[in-house]
């Protein structure tokens, strides 16, 4: 059934079930978003996509469109707001783009281009986090980890289903712990797309270093805005 | 060393410039440049901004920098270029002059936005990297006596290293390790021209 909803004011016709995001990106307008993604169930932990609908603030990838819906993406205090999210993200972890492998194809850096981000306006907090590197074919960067849960429920043992990675404890204590055992029983290809799954530079694949050069990596390629904007979002 | 036989740099003769050069450049927008806790090379990176130098010096004059030797702020500045994090009581002081004496100051590069690479040392408690450095380097001479370095004239280390922002009010910050010198250019270009400043997603680099 098709609904009538409008985006910054622009009437849309839309798929009923549709969610915002999606709906969003089919009518050109970019909402940034970092746990979302496309053909997975949606897991709504980053909240980069929170959109002002009829009043009140949501995460656009967790909410399908309705008959009516007024959607503001654009207006300037939810885009702060979205900008500060990102911000957060970046105090929360240590994020140091020069020496990370995944500069460049890192979909945090590149959400942060896109929300203008030049410099947190919290500070910065440094808290010390230990690198797991027992798996034979992946470091495991915690300082990187922004808790999306994309590798928690999409990366699972061929076998069993079983989880191989995971969240140990809450908030300031919560760090990504990997099941090594199962880890190490992941093929090379399981490796790299558990590599690509993960928005930022967390899951690294021992076998991948820094082998494209810069100004051709692949959001240097492609803006991660025209990735959303064609539908693939990654 | 007794105090009155001190001299510093800027107190020796130097040859004055030639009085009609020194109006032309008095008449230009006064930058002043320093690089902090860094590697200066964001100040090379300012280089990097190529033929487009050209133009911008026709309208702005380089003061206290290392590129000019000067050793002192002479007077005050429009823009104050930072780069680098703070990491002892020397940066602070130097900073805060900074701050007293130009207008808009702009962290440029990682290290003056959020500590960089130096700042991988706020994970470590400073004892620690004290004693990597000093006491259990790898590097360290054999047989000599193990010290850490400590004396007034030396500056002391700050716990942590901090972004300049978090000392001094700083107005704009251009990222990257180094900012591309046309990220430089577009920051200082639009400040020169009264322009808002605005550094587009296609040019903003965090690495």
């Amino acid at each position: 059934m098709i609904v009538k909803i409008t985006i910054d004011g622009q009437a849309i016709n839309a798929r009923e079930g549709d969610t915002i995001v999606d709906v969003a990106a089919q009518n050109g307008v970019y909402i940034p978003t970092l746990c979302y993604t496309k053909g997975k169930p949606c897991l709504g932990t980053c909240r980069t996509c929170s959109v002002n609908v009829d009043g009140r603030v949501m995460a656009a990838c967790t909410i399908p469109v309705r008959e009516g819906m007024e959607i503001d993406v654009n207006g300037a205090e939810i885009t702060d707001m979205r900008k500060a999210l990102v911000e957060l993200l970046f105090s929360e972890g240590n994020h140091n783009c020069p020496s990370c492998e995944k500069s460049g194809r890192c979909e945090l850096q590149a959400t942060g281009y896109e929300v203008d981000m030049m410099v947190s306006r919290f500070p910065y907090r440094f808290t010390p986090r230990v690198v797991d590197h027992a798996s034979k074919t992946i470091w495991l960067e915690r300082d990187r980890c922004i808790f999306c849960q994309r590798c928690v429920e999409f990366v699972r043992d061929k076998e069993t289903d079983q989880k191989i990675f995971s969240i140990k404890g809450r908030g300031t204590q919560a760090s990504i712990e990997i099941d090594v055992d199962l880890a190490n029983k992941m093929s090379a290809n399981q490796v790299c797309e558990a590599s690509d799954l993960c928005p930022v530079g967390c899951i690294i694949d021992k076998t991948q270093g820094f082998d494209v050069p810069i100004g051709k990596r692949k959001f240097e390629v492609k803006t991660i805005r025209e990735r959303a904007l064609e539908g693939t979002h990654r | 060393m007794n105090e009155e036989t001190v001299i510093f740099s800027h107190e020796l003769p130097a040859t004055p410039w030639n009085p009609e050069k020194q109006d032309i450049e008095d008449a230009k927008i006064q930058v002043a440049m320093i690089g902090f806790c860094g590697c200066w090379g964001c100040h090379l990176s300012f280089l990097d901004m190529d033929e487009e130098l050209l133009g911008l010096l026709e309208k702005v004059t380089i003061t206290r920098s290392s590129f000019t030797d000067l050793k002192r702020i002479p007077h005050h500045c429009t823009i104050g270029f930072i780069e680098g994090g703070i990491a002892n009581d020397e940066n602070i002081e130097v900073l805060e002059h900074y701050r007293e004496n130009c207008d808009i100051l702009i962290s440029v590069g990682a290290c003056a936005v959020w500590g960089g690479t130096p700042a991988m040392r706020n994970v470590v408690p400073l004892e620690e990297c004290f004693r990597e450095a000093y006491i259990d380097s790898p590097t360290a001479v054999p047989g000599a006596k193990k010290t850490i370095p400590y004396h007034n004239d030396i500056p002391k280390i700050t716990t942590k290293v901090m972004p300049c922002h978090e000392v001094v009010k700083m107005d704009y910050f251009i990222p990257g390790c180094p900012p591309d010198g046309q990220a430089i250019f577009k920051v200082l270009n639009d400040l020169v021209n009264g322009s808002e400043v605005d550094l587009p997603a296609d040019v903003n680099r965090y690495d």
